[in-house]
C-alpha cells in the first residue's frame, strides 16, 4: 500500500505539490488525471524517491520513503517498484535485452546467465519477440514503450509506476498499451499508479481516477462516478473542454502577465 | 535600474554557489563510491578505449607537429644567435616533457573525449536515462562518473608520455632534415640535460588535468537542463571550464611541484 500524506514539494520558489493526501490500496491501479504542471509526474517521482518531498511524508508498506539511509535500505525499497519513463528512457548505447536485464544485476541475486531468457519472457508478456538485439534506435515509438514496460516488469515488481505510458502514440498503440497494463494487472498482480491525460485509456486500467489540479488533489473516485463528477474542473477535464474554471484560470494568468507588462511599456 | 544590476548579480553569485556546491557534492561522492570498492571495470574498460585508445591518434599528431615546429623554431633561433643550430633536443624535450605535452595532451583529450562526455550524459540526462539508473537500482555516480573519472586517471598520463615521445620524434625529424642534426647529438643533448624529476614534473601535472577534466565533463553532463539547447550548453561550458582550468591549475600545479624542488 502506498500512503502519501500531505506531500509538498517546491523547486526554487514554485510549489508544484501543495500537500497531497491520497492512498493506493494494494493491487488497484491509480490512475492520475490532470492538466500539464498539476504535478502528477513529481508526485510519481516522490513516490519513488528521485525527488525527495518538501513536507509531508510517502509511506509504502511501512517504509517511510525520506527515512531510507543506507544503500541496502534504498535498494531493497526500489526493488518493489518498476517505472514506465513517459519517453522510455531506455538506454541508447545497449540493446533491447540489455536494457530489459539492466536492473537485475542490481536489484536482484538471479545469475547473470539466465538474463537472456528473461529478457524473452519480458518481451513475450509485452507482446514482442526476437527484437533481443536490436538498438532502441531501431524501434518504432510504440516498440520503445513496450521494451520499456518489458524493463519495468522485468525484476518482478510489487507496483509498477507508469509516467504517460500512452503520449505520443497513435490511437490503435495507445489502446495496445492500455490493453497491455491491464493484462498486466491481472497477470503479475501488481499495484499501480499510472499518469496520463488519456481519458480512454485511463476509463479502461483504472480502479480509480485521483484528478490533480495546481498541486492538490481535487476528486478521487471510481471511474463511473469520475465520468459523472459534478466538479467543474473535473467536468471540463474528462470533457476535454477549452472553456471552464481551468480555461479561467489561464486567462487569469493571461490577464496578469498582460498588466504587469503594461508598466514597463509605459515606462519604455 | 541599480536594484535590477544587484539583482542580476545577486542572482549569479547564488547559482555560481549552488554549481560550486552541486560540483562538491559531486567529487566528494566520487570519491565514497570509490572507497566502496564497487567499480564497474567493464563500463571503465570501455571508456579506456574510447578515452585513451581513440584519442592516441590525435594527440599523437599534436604532439609531432608540436615537436616539430619547436625544432624548426628552436634551429632557427639558436642559429640567428649562434650561427648554428644549438640545443635543438634539448629545447624540444625539455618544452615537451615538462609542459607542452602534458597541457597539450589534457586540452585535446578534453576537446574530443571531455565534450563527448558531456553530451552523453548530457542526453542522458534530458531524456530521462540517469533518472532510469536510480530506479533500476544504480547511482549514476557509481555507473556514469566513476568509471570515467578513473579511465581519464589512467589514460591522460599515459597518453602524455606518447605524446612525449612522439613530439621528441617530430623535433629529431626537423633537427635532422632541416639543420643536419645527427641523431647521436639531438639524443644526447636530452639525456645530459634531463633527469628523471623533469620527466616526473610533466607526469604528475597530468593526473590533475585528468581529474579536472573528468569531473568538470561529467558535472557538466549530469547538471544539464532543458533539451537539445541544453545538451549544446553543457557541452561547450565542460570544454570551455576544462581548458580553462587546465591552464589556471597547470601555473598552480608548477608552483607547488617546484616548492617540493620536482622541477
Amino acid at each position: 500500500m502506498i500512503d502519501a500524506e500531505g506531500v509538498i514539494k517546491r523547486f526554487g520558489p514554485r510549489t508544484i505539490l501543495r500537500g497531497i493526501d491520497l492512498r493506493v490500496e494494494t493491487g488497484e491501479t491509480l490512475v492520475i488525471i490532470g492538466g500539464s504542471g498539476c504535478g502528477k509526474s513529481t508526485f510519481l517521482k516522490c513516490v519513488i524517491g528521485l525527488h525527495h518531498p518538501d513536507g509531508g511524508k510517502i509511506v509504502v508498506d511501512g517504509i517511510e520513503v525520506a527515512k531510507l539511509k543506507t544503500e541496502a535500505e534504498i535498494a531493497d525499497y526500489r526493488r518493489r517498484f518498476g517505472y514506465l519513463f513517459q519517453e522510455g528512457a531506455l538506454f541508447d548505447s545497449m540493446t533491447v535485452w540489455e536494457n530489459i536485464t539492466f536492473g537485475l544485476r542490481y536489484l536482484t541475486d538471479i545469475p547473470s546467465g539466465k538474463y537472456r531468457g528473461i529478457a524473452s519472457d519480458c518481451l513475450a508478456l509485452v507482446g514482442l519477440k526476437d527484437v533481443e538485439d536490436f538498438k532502441p534506435s531501431e524501434l518504432s515509438g510504440g516498440m520503445k514503450k513496450r521494451v520499456a514496460l518489458a524493463r519495468a516488469i522485468a525484476a518482478q515488481p510489487s507496483y509498477i509506476l507508469y509516467d504517460e505510458p500512452t503520449t505520443g502514440l497513435d490511437p490503435i498503440m495507445t489502446d495496445v498499451i492500455a490493453d497491455l497494463i491491464l493484462d498486466l494487472q491481472k497477470q503479475l498482480k501488481v499495484t499501480a499508479i499510472m499518469v496520463t491525460h488519456d481519458m480512454k485509456a485511463a476509463y479502461k486500467v483504472a480502479s480509480r481516477i485521483a484528478m490533480f489540479h495546481e498541486g492538490k488533489v481535487l476528486q478521487v473516485a471510481h471511474p463511473d462516478i469520475i465520468k459523472i463528477s459534478d466538479n467543474p474542473y473535473v467536468r471540463q477535464f474528462v470533457d476535454g473542454k477549452s472553456e471552464g474554471p481551468i480555461k479561467m484560470k489561464l486567462k487569469e494568468f493571461e490577464a496578469e502577465t498582460a498588466s504587469n507588462a503594461q508598466p514597463d511599456k509605459e515606462g519604455s | 535600474m541599480i536594484s535590477n544590476a544587484v539583482g542580476g548579480l545577486g542572482k549569479y553569485i547564488l547559482g555560481a554557489a549552488e554549481e560550486t556546491g552541486q560540483f562538491s557534492f559531486l567529487v566528494r561522492s566520487t570519491f565514497g563510491w570509490m572507497t566502496s570498492y564497487r567499480i564497474e571495470w567493464r563500463q571503465t574498460l570501455i571508456q579506456i578505449v574510447r578515452i585513451g585508445v581513440e584519442s592516441l591518434p590525435v594527440t599523437a599528431m599534436t604532439a609531432f607537429f608540436t615537436g616539430m615546429v619547436l625544432a624548426l623554431q628552436t634551429g632557427a633561433s639558436s642559429k640567428h644567435f649562434f650561427n648554428e643550430p644549438l640545443f635543438v633536443g634539448t629545447v624540444v624535450a625539455f618544452s615537451l616533457v615538462m609542459e607542452l605535452a602534458p597541457v597539450m595532451t589534457a586540452i585535446v583529450v578534453a576537446g574530443r573525449a571531455g565534450a563527448a562526455i558531456a553530451a552523453e550524459l548530457g542526453t542522458m540526462k534530458v531524456t530521462d536515462q540517469i533518472d532510469a539508473l536510480y530506479t533500476l537500482g544504480t547511482d549514476p555516480i557509481r555507473y556514469l562518473v566513476i568509471p570515467r573519472f578513473i579511465a581519464f586517471m589512467m589514460v591522460l598520463p599515459l597518453l602524455t608520455v606518447a605524446s612525449d615521445f612522439t613530439g621528441i620524434f617530430g623535433g629529431y625529424l626537423v633537427a635532422h632534415a632541416k639543420y643536419q642534426i645527427p641523431a647521436t647529438v639531438y639524443w644526447h643533448d636530452i639525456v645530459d640535460q634531463m633527469e628523471i624529476r623533469h620527466f616526473v614534473h610533466g607526469f604528475l601535472k597530468t593526473f590533475v588535468f585528468a581529474a579536472v577534466v573528468s569531473l568538470v565533463s561529467c558535472f557538466k553532463g549530469i547538471t544539464t537542463r532543458g533539451g537539445a539547447e541544453g545538451v549544446g550548453k553543457s557541452t561547450t561550458a565542460a570544454v570551455v571550464i576544462s581548458m580553462v582550468l587546465i591552464l589556471v591549475l597547470d601555473y598552480f600545479a608548477t608552483a607547488v611541484l617546484n616548492a617540493f624542488g620536482i622541477t
